[in-house]
């Protein structure tokens, strides 16, 4: 029943661009590319919670793929190579880094972003000697709105299976309790280097995808750090821990955003800020957790009385 | 209480989220009392600083210019309208602006959109207004690409030339110099490692070696060096007579401030983006007189003169002597164009900009390819003045002054 549901919604969802007009189309690839970002994100943070922001330097390696390799190779190898190599960096760094817990893997991710960004600079700058690089693919708006919703539907089937399976729960004991989960005989590194691989790898491609919207790149565009802060707080809106939650945090977020520099443009960061705030303050675990908890007193109340 | 809060924080999501669909319905009312005028525009962000020199103040004063005069006359409509502004902030993301120029364009259905700022921001919009048809004039962009582009995108319109432009014209300056014998034959280049210093010394490095100049320094340092010593340390000690530094506006002070620690005063002292800022002479003090760098303007033109005059007195600030003028140009350009069609028809508009012949603060303008072809390329301070000492079309406003004036030592 649930699937049917599911498949259902992704039909409806998947002829949205032959009705809505660019605007609305605009719009359907941000929630989509962010949901997509935020449903990663926290398919590895959410049960481990290590907090992430190296979120943008995944999606910025695969957007600069697609920007060097566009006009070399056929758009579907150049989206694998994008993959390939974002599980590549993907396994390095969480070799690397995997076994530092707490603030110090979050101030690792942050540093990652500017460390792949210099890199890039680097190689640009004196190997190629171009900076900005274009990609001119004939892929309009619709197409690139199909493609995440198709990367979105597989992230979510991802996250569910996970959820289901083993090395889902070995991932909740660790993020419980790492001492228990080696106790346990849980190989813990192998098991978030694979979810922190996966998750990775599908932000690459959410970048390589999104890549032809801009036909410009350059690194201070695709490695900017406010959209792995955008993502965090999405996630955290929506409850990292439930499959749709990253999800619900994304769209209402997104919707709020372009709301706000729509009819705010010159409070925007303010009122963003105090929003963070907000929902740090008020909503530490999520949307769907706080109406859960809202639902449960509720029904308790009721039961008093 | 925290139920309250948390009921009030889902309520608003809810009423936000209703606003946002209800923006969405298009504008059923169509009555022409103004011409609507839109732009996205970084007012935060990497971008801002620079938007909010070169940019911004002049769609303010075209704005106020217009609506003082009246406003822009419609013939087919029998009408003189003002303009009626809508802005965004892009805040210097690629994706914002091209999200706030599909709003502009479908959802406040703006009759014009003006572009954003920076090289990057223009050509990331460029399909975007090609999309929906609206003529792109962008004056803040330098790219060599710009021919390829104008056969991509039909209704852009590129207004800063590119990055061989400038290179080419500062190097034969100094081959003249050079011949001269006003300066040796040793060149030292630093570039910022970023889209503009790179663009510009891939086109200077190989103009140098073919014009004979013996390139002695040919670095790149990172965007955001703040600390110029072991540059200007290196450069000093090889015996140059020329600097040059395809610089940004942090760096470019920073490059200056530390050469007249340094005691570095080569005869040639050629510095990118900020040199032609009005803060400039404020931030060099006496040692910006000689100082060379990109842009130029013409400082015997009256009409640029009103320019800067009407431009101090609307924004409280000068402004710059690069891609102001040619900004503002391009919205004089717009507007000469309007009136000639006589109608909000975009494509017509786009065509008469094309072809068209115009007068602007700049001179007699008429695009080729779609391209201002016609650009200060390296400019001097001399008494004051950013004067051009080289143009792509006519002879320079100045003769060069080599050697430049010794720097007068830090207080």
């Amino acid at each position: 029943m649930k699937f049917v549901l599911a498949l259902v919604a992704l039909v409806a969802l998947a002829f949205v661009p032959s009705f809505a007009g660019p605007y609305p189309l605009g719009l359907g690839i941000g929630v989509l590319g962010y949901g997509v970002l935020a449903t990663a994100w926290a398919m590895f943070s959410g049960p481990t919670r290590y907090i992430s922001l190296a979120t943008v330097a995944f999606f910025g390696l695969g957007a600069y793929t697609v920007a060097v390799l566009s006009e070399t190779l056929p758009y579907p190898v150049v989206l694998f190579v994008a993959a390939v190599i974002g599980l590549v960096v993907a396994l390095i760094v969480g070799l690397a880094t995997l076994r530092l817990a707490g603030i110090y893997f979050v101030i690792f991710t942050f540093g990652l972003t500017e460390l792949v960004r210099q890199l890039v600079t680097y190689y640009e700058v004196n190997v190629t000697r171009t900076l900005g690089r274009y990609v001119f693919l004939p892929l309009g708006p619709e197409h690139i709105y199909w493609q995440l919703l198709a990367l979105l539907a597989a992230t979510l089937g991802m996250a569910y299976w996970v959820r289901q399976s083993r090395i889902g729960l070995a991932l909740r004991v660790i993020g419980d309790d790492p001492v228990v989960a080696s106790h346990l005989g849980i190989r813990i590194t192998r098991t978030k280097l694979t979810l922190f691989s996966i998750s990775c790898v599908i932000m690459t491609l959410a970048g390589a995808i999104q890549a032809p919207r801009w036909t410009y790149i350059e690194p201070s565009i695709v490695f900017n750090p406010t959209t792995s802060f955008l993502v965090v707080i999405m996630a955290l809106l929506g409850g990292p821990n439930r499959l749709f939650g990253p999800l619900l945090g994304a769209v209402p977020l997104f919707l709020l955003f372009e709301w706000l520099s729509a009819n705010f443009p010159n409070h925007y960061s303010i009122i963003l800020g105090l929003l963070f705030i907000a929902i740090v303050f008020v909503l530490p675990n999520g949307v769907l957790a706080a109406g859960e908890s809202l639902w449960t007193r509720l029904s308790r109340r009721e039961a008093r009385t | 209480m925290t139920t309250i809060s948390r009921r009030t924080v889902l309520q608003g999501m809810g009423v936000s989220a209703l606003a946002t669909a209800l923006s969405g319905l298009p504008v059923l009312a169509q009555d022409r009392t103004a011409i609507r005028i839109g732009y996205a525009i970084s007012k935060t962000g990497p971008n801002a600083a620079g938007a909010g020199i070169s940019t911004t103040p002049n769609y303010l004063l075209w704005v106020d210019d217009v609506n003082k005069a009246g406003g822009i006359t419609l013939s087919k409509l029998g009408v003189t309208l003002p303009i009626e502004v809508t802005e965004y902030d892009d805040r210097s993301t690629a994706e914002e602006t091209v999200r706030a120029i599909e709003r502009l364009a479908t959802q406040d259905n703006v009759d014009l959109i003006l572009p954003t700022w920076g090289t990057g921001a223009n050509l990331a919009s460029g399909p975007t207004f090609d999309r929906f048809g609206y003529p792109q004039l962008a004056g803040t962009a330098v790219t060599d690409m710009a021919p390829d582009l104008v056969k991509r995108w039909k209704h852009s319109f590129w207004m800063l030339g590119g990055g061989h432009d400038y290179a080419e014209a500062l190097v034969a300056l100094l081959v003249k110099q050079r011949d001269a014998g006003t300066i040796n034959n040793k060149v030292a280049i630093a570039s910022v490692a970023d889209g503009f210093g790179i663009d510009l010394s891939k086109a200077a490095t190989p103009a140098f070696t073919e014009a004979g100049f013996e390139l002695v320094y040919d670095k790149t340092y990172p965007l955001g060096t703040s600390d110029f010593a072991p540059v200007i340390s290196e450069v000093a000690g090889l015996g140059v007579d020329t600097f040059v530094a395809f610089s940004y506006p942090p760096d470019t002070f920073a490059l200056t401030q530390q050469s007249v620690v340094a005691n570095f005063s080569p005869k040639v002292f050629y510095l990118g983006v900020g040199t032609a800022f009005p803060i400039y002479p404020g931030i060099a003090g006496p040692n910006h007189n000689g100082v060379m760098g990109i842009g130029g303007i013409d400082p015997d033109s009256e009409a640029l003169a009103a320019y800067f005059e009407r431009h101090t007195a609307l924004n409280g600030q000068a402004p710059d002597n690069w891609a102001s003028a040619v900004t503002y140009a391009s919205l004089e350009i717009l507007a000469q164009a309007i009136e000639r069609v006589g109608d909000i028809d975009r494509e017509a508009i786009s065509a008469e900009i094309s072809s068209g012949e115009f007068d602007t603060i700049i001179g007699k303008v008429k695009l080729v390819d779609n391209q201002l072809r016609s650009l200060w390329t390296v400019g001097q301070w001399q008494d004051g003045k950013f004067v051009g000492l080289a143009h792509t079309e006519r002879a320079g406003a100045r003769e060069p002054v080599v050697p430049k004036p010794a720097w007068v030592p830090a207080a």
